[in-house]
Order: structure tokens, then C-alpha cells, then sequence
């Protein structure tokens, strides 16, 4: 357990990326089975317990201690299970460290009194460090950063195989993975991946290079659809197993389960997770009332009913239609759709061109309903089969253009790992009439899209004009005359409670740096007003 | 019985003792002070006369220039100095090289003030040394029972195990200039790390002085000359301050770490970008507070700053009369820690 709480300990206070696959792998490689493959379940979100309330904690903990004394910690620490780890009064005698394994196995046989007895056992024999992360676990909460994606690359980097590979067998697989370790240690074959209700992995397009592509590409070997601003699901129902994935293999059936009920058929869907109205499809927004939940309650599920819109077809009856060339598969799939008596499936319908220019129009101009909030176009090779991954070639995403504003840095923050001597997180404002008077109001938060070279130079205006330093927050001179402009890019713009200015942006980064531009020349909130009304107003 | 106050009481220049006319660590110059050890909030400059240890004598030359104060006295550890009626001697705190506690004896009364003080091995200075008393004035910097730090010699371990993993970062280490800097190379050394150790110019003098009282640090280079390619696999060390300044720009992807018992709580940690937080603290942490309490067993416990109420709580529910000084001008913050 030690070495386990180790990795957490690091991963928690880890930011890139990188470095957290390196300590996970390593973690990996050097612990033995089964601790590892509990750990990598704990990481993947497939190992969860909820075997301590915060209450019992507590309680365990003012037995062994005074309370005043234990209140203080607390309010100093601020999170519980810290303060415990920290402060916990272990009692002589106590046994040695337990192996992660152990936890498990003996949690696993315990009534809920007895789970209480073996909690207090381990906190007496482990260190600090063990003890915070068997109260995380315990608690069901690791909150280390880890995605359940980024843990299974991790697993995939040990065994030098791509992702997809470990992704399609994952499924199948059960904690502790010990087939799962023996394939990707050359010691056994690949597990086989065909359990029903699996999750086959995704394919992914490129983004068009405009000047580039369209020279050599022959419009008449594409098809095109429009891209759903949804989130991309698989959703398969085979003997009787019905599940609904994210595009990188994540189960979120029981946060759908109206969508669940509506699999009626027997094979595997590719298609986009939708909030669907009486007047057609909703924004992002509302689809986002309903992710990350872990329960959902029936008002929830009235007031944003969620559908799929069907891209593809993977499986059909037992067959893996993924072979099949995606003309081929779009005849089966609009075939399977239609059979379908649900209206809460439908089909993504193509849409036809004859020339490249003819496409641009479409983009450009949408017509009217739900094209109106698509994020741009998708192309597809009619020959191409199914391929997990993002091969060049057979699918093109050609995104809309971005919206564009000029937004004036209003405060600046120190960035993390490598960037953590720099200002490299700025949030910006627009300007707007406060009690009569100019000034600016802070509209949205950009960390990325500049070049390293600009980057020293916004740090250096950063660090130049720094008005008050609020921890690794700096605010920075903003006037009508002075003032670093922005050209911010963003995709779409919601209404926001959270926002002081009312409005918040999707996927917002800083597109060029407008050193010529005076700070009074920037953009105002009525403009961002007028764009939210024009996007409501479809 | 004399009250103790009469030997020692707490004025807004620090702990003043009437009979012997002189303050102990005076946040403000003085005619006559007593200096505990060289950290800068407890040794200023501007004193009339100071009593010190040699080697914490030597570290306020070193920092302040030779003319700090207008006379010194030295007195090694161990030797009892007459101050008018009253008896001072010096005796180890194991806080940093030269630390002392002060033993202040009058009448048949005796009273220690201890400085900053630890309880641990310190392959930099000489153990602290308990003295019996009637009333012991200890620190409380880390005085809550959520600071309680693990052995030095696996927080090192961790560092060096992060070395290993991460062979083409560079591993920046932020200690404090006097006395943890020369803690964490020397606990390097002990556990094999023979590489030339990289450090920030301000930390140059302090290893100078460390060296010359014959504490070897082994091979060490400024944090300068190299390209950024020679400083990965490294370990750095630079002021907490310098960690997050652009000088740290100079080194390829640096890991960042923090020794300091203030790295025990994760919240702080993540507010600085620690990315590997050392618990090596130069100062008593919760259980050794308690456990020289419990040994002393003073008749009263003063307590001079840091988190008092927590100590002075744990002292009444031990059966002993604390009281707390709250003394002003001692830095608690995480720069020394």
C-alpha cells in the first residue's frame, strides 16, 4: 500500500501530463500483481468503495484525541481526510503496513461493523501518506487528476501497445488484470475482446488543412455530415447488455439511463450524445446540465431529454460491420435507424455536394435549425473502413471558423510545471458601462495559443505593469489607454450565473496579441450580447 | 519564591531580563542582547553588545559585515557567562549550526528559552541538550498535531528516487539559505548522492562558512555557467524564493521541490506548484514539542510564538501551567520552516 499511496501522493501535486503517465507506468511495472491491478482499477474509476463516512472518521478520531485539539487541525488542514492522515494518535502495537490487496480482500468479507474496526487496524500501522490515501479510497474519491484514459495509456505505454488495443479488450477484463499484465509483459496472449456489451475503439478524424487538402482530395470520394456539438458515445446493446461509452471508452449508462431504455436493437451505434427538444436538438449548455452526474432524477431527465444522433454502425447481430467500407456501413446503419421506433435515435443525414466550393457555402451559412449550432462539417471517405484511432486520410473534421473578440488582460496567473515561473493564465475583459462609467468586465479565461517567444513577452508586460499581487494572481494595468488587447478565439458563448458579465465562452484561447491595438479599442459586452442573441435567435 | 517575571518578561523588544539588562533575541537594536542563533529574525543588527555562540557570531558577520554590532562576546557552548547578577550559558538546541538555548539562572531560579529547536539528528550541528527548569520558553512553529514529520532520511530517498524517474528533468530544491540548504547536501551525501550538487549564488557564503567549521558538503558549482542541457538529472538548490523567480527558467523542465515541515500540508504545497514536497523541518515538530515538555516537565511552560494556543491547550491537559507570550517580530512563515 505504501508504494500505492506513494503514486497518489505524487500524482496529486503532478500537472503534466507526461510526468504523471512516467510515475504511473513505473508504479506499474514495479509493483507486483495483484496490488497493481487494484490500483489501476482504483485510477480508472472501476474500483470504488464507500466503505467510511466522513462522520465515522471523525468520530474514530475525537475517541482517540482531544476534539478542541482536533478542530483546530482541521480548520487549519481544511480537508478531512488530511487532518486525519495527519493527526492520527495510532495506538502501540499495531500491525505492519497492509499491501493494497489485503484492504481489498478483507473489505470484501467484512460486515459494516467490522469495516469500521480494520479501517481504525490500518490507520494504527501506516505512515501519514498511507493513511491519506486509504481514507481517499475508503471514501471513494481519489481526486488525483487521473483520468480513466490517461491510466489505461499508462498500462498501454508499459506493454509498448497503442491505447486502442487496451481499450478494446477493457471491458472484458476484471480487476486485478492480471491476464491484462501477463499480455502486456510478452508472458500470454492478447485477452480476447469479444464480450458482448464491449466497447469498440473510436475512430477519429483530422483536422483540414484548407490550403492543402482540398488540392489533392477528389471531392467525390467524400461524404459529408454535419459534426453535433454533443459529445461523441458509443452505445451497444448485445445479449441483452446494453451500455452507453464515451468516445474514449468511459461507461456512462447510469448517468443516461433514458437512453439506455431506448436501445431496442442488437449491435453497437457511433453516434452523438444530444439533448433533444420539442424544437430540435439544445446547446452544449444543456447537455452539460446533464453530465458527470453520478444519479439523475426523472425532472432532470424531463427537462433535458437526451438522444443520439447515428453516425455509424460497428456491430450489427453478432457481425463487425467495422470492415465493411463506410458506403456500405451507411446503407446498413439507415436501414438499422430505421427499423428503430424510438424517435430519440435518428440519423446524422448527409449532406450533398458536388463541388469543394459548393461545401464551403454550407459551412458558411448553415441553414436554418439545428445545423445553426453544429461545430462545422465532417468529411468522410466513402471506402474507408472503420479504424480505431485517428488515421490520416479517410475522416476530415473542417470546423467552423472561430468567433472572434478583442478583450483587454485585465488579471494574470503563474502556470504550472514548466510554466510555473511564468504568467501564462489570463483572464480578460470587454468593456461595459459600470454606474455610469468605462470599465472593463472580465468575460473569460485563456491559457494557450501563443508561442513560447510571446509568451515571455506577455510575461514581461505581466511583471512590468502589475498593479496588486493576490498570491500567484497578479492584476495588471487596464485603461482605456493603456492596456495589452487580446484577439480571443472561441466557439460558441452560453448564458452564465457564475460570470459577473453574464456570458461564458466554449473553448476560448488567445489568437493573436494585439500589441498595436489601444485597450479602448477593444470590444464591447454589447457585442458579446448581440453574438449570444444571434446563436439563441436560430 | 521569585516570580519568574522578575528573571524574564516579554516587552514589545522581545524577552528582557531586569537583574542582567540584556534582551534575548531583540527584535529591535538594544544595548545588550542575547542571540540565540543567526536566522535573521531572531539575530539583528544594530546591537550595542552581543552574546552569541562562536559559530552564530560568525554567521552574523557573514551577513551583516563584521561591524553588525558594537561589541561581541563569544561564548562556546556549555561555558556560564555572568551577566550583572545573573548567569547565562549557551547549550546546543540542534536548530542550525550555532544554535544554542539560553539558560538564564538567578537566585536559584533557572529558566531556558530555547530558541528555535529541533529534537532530531542533524548531521550539521550538535544535539539538543534537555535542561532541568522551572519554566521552559519554547517555540511553537509547529505547534498543531497535524505537523508531525517523517524521517529526513526517506524524504531525501523520495527526492532521489525522483532523480531516477525523471533522468532529463533537473530537480530544484528551495531550503533556506542558513542552515537547511547545508542539511539537505549533507543528508544527500549520507545517502550516496556524489554528484556535483548545483547551487544558487546566494547560498554560496553560508556553504564557505558551513565548510569551514568542518562540515564537508562535497563537490558543489554554481547554478550559472552550464547550459540548460548539463543541468538535467541535477539537483539544484536555491532559496524558496528563487524557486518561483525566472531563474528558474535556466533549467530544462524542472521538477520542483520544497524542504520545509510547512510541505506537510498539501494545500500549501499546491499554492506554491510544489510538485514533490520534503518534510525536512529544522524546527521541533508536534510530537517532539510535546515529548520535551513532557520530559522537561517545567513548572511553567512559556510559549513564544508560532501556534501557541494549541501547545499551551495540550500543556493544561498534561497538568502544566502554560502561557502564551505571543511575541511579535519571529517570522512564522514557510520561508523558514
Amino acid at each position: 500500500m505504501r508504494a500505492f499511496a506513494e503514486l497518489l501522493d505524487r500524482l496529486s501535486l503532478t500537472a503534466s501530463r507526461n510526468a504523471k503517465l512516467t510515475l504511473v507506468r513505473d508504479y506499474l511495472r514495479e509493483t507486483p500483481d495483484p496490488d497493481r491491478g487494484w490500483a489501476l482499477a482504483a485510477l480508472t474509476g472501476d474500483l470504488t468503495f464507500d466503505a467510511a463516512k466522513p462522520a465515522f472518521i471523525r468520530k474514530a478520531v475525537e475517541e482517540r484525541m482531544d476534539p478542541l485539539l482536533f478542530r483546530w487541525s482541521h480548520d487549519y488542514v481544511g480537508d478531512l481526510a488530511e487532518t486525519v492522515a495527519l493527526v492520527w494518535p495510532a495506538r502501540p502495537g499495531a500491525n505492519r503496513e497492509p499491501e493494497l490487496s489485503e484492504v481489498i480482500d478483507a473489505l470484501r468479507g467484512a460486515t459494516r461493523a467490522e469495516v469500521q474496526r480494520l479501517i481504525e487496524g490500518w490507520l494504527d500501522a501506516m505512515q501519514p501518506t498511507g493513511r491519506w490515501a486509504l481514507l481517499k479510497l475508503m471514501t471513494g474519491g481519489l481526486r488525483v487528476g487521473v483520468s480513466s484514459r490517461l491510466a489505461k495509456q499508462a498500462a498501454a505505454d508499459l506493454g509498448g501497445v497503442a491505447i486502442n488495443e487496451v481499450e478494446e479488450v477493457w471491458h472484458a477484463l476484471h480487476p486485478p488484470y492480471e491476464d491484462l499484465f501477463a499480455w502486456l509483459e510478452g508472458r500470454s496472449d492478447r485477452p480476447r475482446p469479444d464480450s458482448p456489451g464491449r466497447f469498440r475503439p473510436t475512430m477519429l478524424a483530422q483536422a483540414i488543412d484548407e490550403a492543402v487538402d482540398f488540392g489533392k482530395l477528389d471531392p467525390a470520394d467524400y461524404g459529408a455530415e454535419w459534426k453535433w456539438d454533443g459529445i461523441r458515445v458509443q452505445a451497444v446493446n448485445e445479449e441483452g447488455i446494453r451500455r452507453l461509452y464515451t468516445r474514449n471508452g468511459d461507461d456512462i449508462s447510469k448517468t443516461f439511463p433514458d437512453v439506455l431504455e431506448v436501445l431496442d436493437f442488437e449491435g453497437a451505434l457511433d453516434g452523438e450524445l444530444l439533448v433533444m427538444g420539442d424544437d430540435g436538438v439544445a446547446s452544449f449548455g444543456d447537455l452539460q446540465q446533464r453530465l458527470n452526474r453520478k444519479t439523475v432524477d426523472a425532472k432532470l431527465m424531463a427537462r433535458h431529454p437526451a438522444g443520439i444522433r447515428a453516425y455509424d454502425l460497428l456491430a450489427e447481430a453478432g457481425e463487425d460491420t467495422r470492415t465493411l467500407s463506410f458506403r456500405e456501413r451507411r446503407v446498413r446503419l439507415e436501414a438499422f435507424v430505421g427499423r428503430l421506433a424510438t424517435p430519440r435515435i435518428d440519423l446524422s443525414p448527409l449532406q450533398p455536394f458536388e463541388t469543394w466550393a459548393e461545401l464551403a457555402a454550407l459551412r458558411a451559412a448553415p441553414p436554418p435549425g439545428d445545423p445553426q449550432i453544429a461545430e462545422g462539417l465532417m468529411l468522410k471517405r466513402w471506402d474507408s473502413i472503420y479504424e480505431a484511432g485517428r488515421p490520416k486520410g479517410p475522416w476530415f473534421k473542417w470546423k467552423r471558423d472561430p468567433f472572434l473578440i478583442d478583450a483587454v488582460l485585465m488579471y494574470a496567473q503563474r502556470g504550472h510545471g514548466k510554466r510555473s515561473s511564468f504568467y501564462s493564465d489570463y483572464t480578460f475583459g470587454v468593456w461595459t458601462e459600470v454606474e455610469g462609467k468605462r470599465a472593463l468586465t472580465p468575460v473569460g479565461k485563456a491559457y494557450f495559443g501563443f508561442t513560447d517567444e510571446e509568451l515571455k513577452q506577455i510575461d514581461k508586460f505581466v511583471r512590468d505593469n502589475t498593479l496588486e499581487r493576490f498570491g500567484p494572481v497578479r492584476s495588471v494595468k487596464a485603461e482605456p489607454h493603456f492596456g495589452l488587447v487580446f484577439e480571443v478565439a472561441f466557439e460558441g458563448l452560453q448564458r452564465s450565473t457564475r460570470h459577473k458579465s453574464g456570458v461564458a465562452m466554449r473553448f476560448p484561447r488567445i489568437h493573436r496579441i494585439r500589441w498595436d491595438k489601444p485597450a479602448g479599442e477593444a470590444d464591447e459586452l454589447d457585442t458579446l450580447e448581440r453574438m449570444l442573441e444571434q446563436m439563441e435567435g436560430r | 519564591m521569585i516570580k519568574p517575571e522578575s528573571l524574564l518578561r516579554p516587552t514589545p523588544a522581545g524577552l528582557y531580563c531586569p537583574p542582567g539588562d540584556f534582551y534575548i533575541d531583540p527584535t529591535r537594536p538594544v544595548d545588550r542582547a542575547v542571540v540565540t542563533h543567526g536566522h535573521s529574525d531572531h539575530a539583528r543588527s544594530g546591537h550595542g553588545a552581543v552574546l552569541a555562540t562562536p559559530e552564530t557570531l560568525a554567521i552574523m558577520a557573514e551577513r551583516y559585515g563584521a561591524d553588525f554590532a558594537a561589541a561581541t562576546e563569544a561564548a562556546p557552548y556549555g561555558r556560564t557567562v555572568r551577566r550583572d547578577e545573573v548567569e547565562v550559558t549557551l547549550v546546543p538546541a540542534g536548530h542550525v549550526l550555532g544554535s544554542a538555548q539560553a539558560v538564564v539562572q538567578w537566585k536559584g531560579l533557572t529558566m531556558v528559552v530555547s530558541g528555535d529547536y529541533k529534537r532530531r539528528r542533524d548531521p550539521t550541528c550538535p544535539p539538543f541538550e534537555p535542561v532541568p527548569c522551572d519554566v521552559f520558553i519554547t517555540e511553537a512553529t509547529f505547534g498543531l498535531p497535524v505537523f508531525r514529520h517523517p524521517p529526513d532520511s526517506g524524504e531525501i530517498a523520495r527526492l532521489l528516487r525522483s532523480v531516477a524517474q525523471f533522468p532529463e528533468r533537473s530537480h530544484l530544491v528551495g531550503a533556506y539559505a542558513l542552515g537547511k540548504a547545508q542539511r539537505v547536501i549533507c543528508l544527500l551525501r549520507e545517502a550516496g548522492w556524489d554528484k556535483t550538487i548545483y547551487v544558487h549564488g546566494t547560498l554560496e557564503r553560508l556553504n564557505r562558512l558551513y565548510q569551514d567549521h568542518g562540515i564537508d558538503l562535497g563537490p558543489l558549482a554554481p547554478a550559472t555557467v552550464a547550459t540548460k542541457q548539463d543541468f538535467a538529472g541535477a539537483i539544484v538548490i536555491g532559496p524558496p524564493s528563487a524557486l518561483q523567480d525566472r531563474w528558474s527558467r535556466r533549467f530544462p523542465d524542472p521538477v520542483q521541490a520544497f524542504a520545509s515541515g510547512w510541505m506537510q500540508v498539501r494545500a500549501r504545497a499546491r499554492q506554491r506548484g510544489t510538485e514533490l514536497p520534503l518534510v525536512i523541518s529544522d524546527h521541533a515538530d508536534w510530537d517532539e514539542l510535546t515529548a520535551t515538555v513532557d520530559e522537561l516537565r517545567p513548572g511553567e511552560l512559556w510559549i513564544t510564538h508560532g501556534r501557541e494556543e494549541a501547545l499551551a491547550r495540550w500543556a493544561q491537559l498534561h497538568g502544566i501551567q502554560a502561557r502564551a507570550l505571543a511575541l511579535v517580530g519571529y517570522d512564522d512563515d514557510e520561508e523558514d520552516g
